[in-house]
């Protein structure tokens, strides 16, 4: 708890190692609830300052004081452990006190409505919830009845905007842009709500983005919508700058989306034949957890390109930024 | 008891009348129409208020009133009080009750308690299948003796082709209408919204078009084999309203109605300030700006013969939830009229002749009920309208047991300033100038 005497630092994340200056800026709203309600300025200010959240973490004393006293509730409604895991350690090196509480020991089994169970935690003033849910829109909902902000972490098949942040991150510390770059998107696109965060945030931002997967996982209208959808593995990757791969479940298969997983290994899976057609400094990216040998080869999942264990590396940072932003962080120290 | 109301602008499509004239109410029947009638003795005259519009009894063909089993959301006396209000002299209310209205002994009871408590008529819509399972028909002939008008699974669509063939051959029999919810439940699936752009980027299910147009094509086909009546109920895509005015122009015997959130909203409501609000949850689900200018053509040019409510109460608590958990269903009974007046009538879509063809000519002609004219011997229900009335729809106020309505707070160019059914006054609106001489409201048994 007397981390920050080490460095008695409250304006450390204000002050990261480069020395500039964090944005004197905020976010607009008291909530997170999708990359669709953030401007590109928003997006940009959360970048900027994951960057230094990031060499927080590089310390040998992981922690500043910036939620001190502030609570945090991760309220996981799904089951979940990376995007959980982020967010507590997240919490826990800004000196937020964090409570999870999961589904399956809430009072959701005992027939609680959502509207209850979120009063229920309200009435003990956290300052704010991070909630995974598997109904799209819940965090919509639960950011109009709530008077702590909400951070989605996941909405049905909605938006999963911190991890499309966390991309964006991972994307931009090795490309140095978003703008103009080739980026394609390969799986389950009906889903995916990676794949919605990810494709607001990319076209947004300026970079060319291609959809990529079998005709019965593409959304409907996503075709007329002015974005490139293919089902061509290859014309997807060809000349691109980085490649998301989106997750197979075993129960698309069962729902008759496409006949075997193997097949759909042969047609759509990532191997490296069919990386060798993206730029040579291709990023390949996966936002977990990954099946090895359905969308995605062992040996691109482990190869050179590979950027998937920075993406859970940038998470906490991006995490944090969101975090502190939302706690109202920079408007305290505006005043200070 | 006589009743002459005086100097109003009737709109009579039947009688071909669209003009000053009076109309004398003799007990529950029409006894004379002209201009200038003279007062006799003992008739009561009532001044039709400045700018108002008399008109043949409004029928909402197409309502669910809950009662029996779910009065926590409606009751036939809260939901004929809303119709009162609405400016409808009568509904039909579908057979999806607690238990199913498959039965003469539940028509029995739906048409006891209605002339006990019923602000308006009613006319039970009997099920096509029994307990709606859409395995085996129903009694229908008992319905029918009962007191049913039509028979429908309404909510669910009829289904099979064999069941939908066999509900034709029998009901046709009597000359009843099958009236169906046209929705293939496979491709329809778990959806919850319009499946299309909207849904897709919001992450919520989507039911197809095609999946209405699909079972519409089917129905269509079966009337023609059948030679009996089908009615397509809450139309709502181009695909399905293509089908129908094909079918039309072949002489098939198929009818259509649409509800006024089909023809004012589309799926863009999802997004913004209102998206995922649950009030905005229906099936079918609000379509496509393209399918919503269709559906505006078809009133336009007659292929459309109804405008119904598909009024659906739901509690609150029942709606404050996750949008993939909220039940389907907005009430639609208090606002339909005025949505019609501003979006249509004034928004230049159709002529107030039309506007009664759709609200009550023909909606009597479909379920063979009497009403649609005010010529002399036919039923004394009336509702007289104020198209220049400004209204601000407030749901607090709404006669209905439930607030789900989208439209709260909207305002709108087009009121209703009475509902007389069978010659007595059931509803009068105060805020129309003038109108109190077309009252007091009195209960109707």
């Amino acid at each position: 708890m007397n981390a920050d005497t080490t460095r008695p630092t409250p304006a450390a994340p204000a002050s990261p190692s480069d020395g500039s200056p964090i944005p004197a800026n905020r976010l607009r709203g008291k909530d997170l609830v999708g990359i669709a309600e953030l401007s590109v300025e928003e997006i940009t200010l959360i970048l900027d300052t994951a960057l230094a959240m990031k060499e927080i973490s590089s310390r040998p004393i992981k922690k500043v004081p910036a939620l001190r006293g502030k609570t945090v509730v991760n309220l996981f409604f799904e089951a979940s452990t990376r995007t959980r895991t982020s967010f507590e350690i997240a919490e826990k090196r800004l000196s937020a006190d964090t409570l999870n509480i999961a589904a399956s020991t809430s009072s959701v089994v005992k027939g609680e409505t959502l509207a209850d169970t979120v009063h229920n935690i309200e009435a003990m003033s956290p300052d704010l919830l991070v909630v995974r849910h598997s109904s799209s829109g819940s965090c919509h909902f639960l950011s109009r009845i709530c008077r702590a902000g909400v951070i989605n972490a996941g909405d049905g098949m909605h938006e999963h905007p911190t991890q499309a942040l966390l991309d964006a991150f991972t994307i931009r510390e090795r490309k140095g842009r978003l703008a103009g770059l080739k980026v394609a998107i390969c799986g389950d696109l009906l889903h995916s709500r990676v794949l919605r965060s990810n494709l607001l945030l990319l076209t947004k931002m300026g970079a060319d983005v291609w959809l990529c997967g079998p005709p019965t996982l593409i959304p409907a209208g996503f075709a007329q919508s002015g974005v490139h959808v293919t089902s061509s593995v290859d014309e997807a990757v060809e000349g691109a700058d980085a490649v998301m791969m989106l997750r197979i479940q075993l129960e698309r298969m069962l729902g008759g989306f496409f006949p075997s997983l193997r097949e759909y290994f042969n047609v759509f899976g990532m191997t490296q034949d069919r990386v060798r057609r993206a730029k040579p400094d291709v990023l390949i990216m996966h936002p977990g957890p990954m099946n090895r040998g359905v969308e995605i080869s062992s040996d691109v999942a482990d190869g050179p390109y590979s950027v998937i264990l920075d993406q859970v590396a940038n998470g906490v940072a991006v995490r944090m930024a969101i975090l502190y932003l939302l706690s109202g962080g920079a408007e305290h120290e505006a005043v200070a | 008891m006589k009743r002459l109301l005086k100097g109003g602008h009737l709109v009579d499509p039947l009688q071909g009348i669209d003009g000053v004239r009076d109309v004398l109410l003799d007990g529950d029947r029409v006894a004379a129409v002209g201009q200038d009638l003279q007062a006799g003795q003992d008739v009561e005259v009532i001044a039709v208020p400045q700018g108002c519009v008399v008109c043949p009894g409004f029928v909402d063909m197409h309502v669910h009133l809950r009662e029996p089993g779910q009065e926590h959301k409606e009751t036939i006396a809260t939901g004929t009080a809303a119709a009162a209000a609405g400016g409808f002299t009568a509904v039909a209310c579908m057979p999806n009750t607690r238990p199913v209205n498959d039965s003469a002994a539940v028509t029995r009871a739906i048409l006891e308690r209605a002339g006990l408590v019923g602000a308006v008529r009613v006319y039970p819509i009997g099920a096509v299948s029994k307990g709606m399972k859409g395995e085996s028909l129903a009694e229908i002939a008992d319905l029918r003796a009962a007191g049913c008008v039509a028979v429908s699974d309404d909510g669910k669509p009829v289904s099979t082709a064999l069941l939908m063939r066999r509900a034709l051959e029998y009901a046709g029999m009597f000359g009843m209408p099958v009236i169906d919810h046209c929705e293939e439940s496979t491709l329809a699936g778990e959806g919850v919204a319009h499946e299309g752009y909207i849904a897709s980027m919001l992450g919520l299910r989507g039911i197809p078009a095609t999946a209405e147009s699909i079972v519409a094509e089917r129905d269509i086909a079966l009337a023609e084999m059948t030679g009996s009546a089908v009615h397509i109920a809450h139309l709502s895509t181009r695909l399905a309203l293509r089908g129908v005015s094909a079918a039309k122009a072949r002489g098939t015997t198929v009818t259509c109605e649409v509800t006024p959130h089909h023809f004012v909203l589309s799926d863009q409501r999802l997004t913004g300030p209102t998206s995922y609000d649950t009030n905005l949850k229906m099936n079918p689900p609000l379509r496509e700006q393209t399918d919503v200018d269709a559906i505006l053509q078809g009133l336009k040019t007659g292929t459309i013969d109804a405008i119904a409510t598909d009024h659906a109460p739901h509690q609150a608590d029942e709606k404050h939830v996750e949008f993939d958990r909220a039940p389907f269903g907005i009430i639609g009974l208090e606002t339909a009229v005025s949505l019609t007046l501003d979006r249509l009538v004034h928004g230049g879509v159709i002529t107030l002749r039309r506007m009664v063809q759709l609200l009550s000519v023909n909606p009597c002609r479909i379920l063979n009920v009497p009403g649609g004219t005010l010529r002399p011997g036919y039923p004394a229900d009336v509702t007289i309208i104020a198209p220049a009335a400004m209204v601000t729809v407030d749901v607090s106020k709404s006669r209905s047991l439930s607030r789900n309505s989208p439209f709260d707070g909207w305002a709108l160019r087009g009121a209703v300033a009475a509902t007389i059914v069978a010659g007595r006054t059931v509803f009068v609106n105060h805020e129309v100038p003038g109108a109190a001489a077309l009252g007091p409201a009195v209960a109707r048994a």
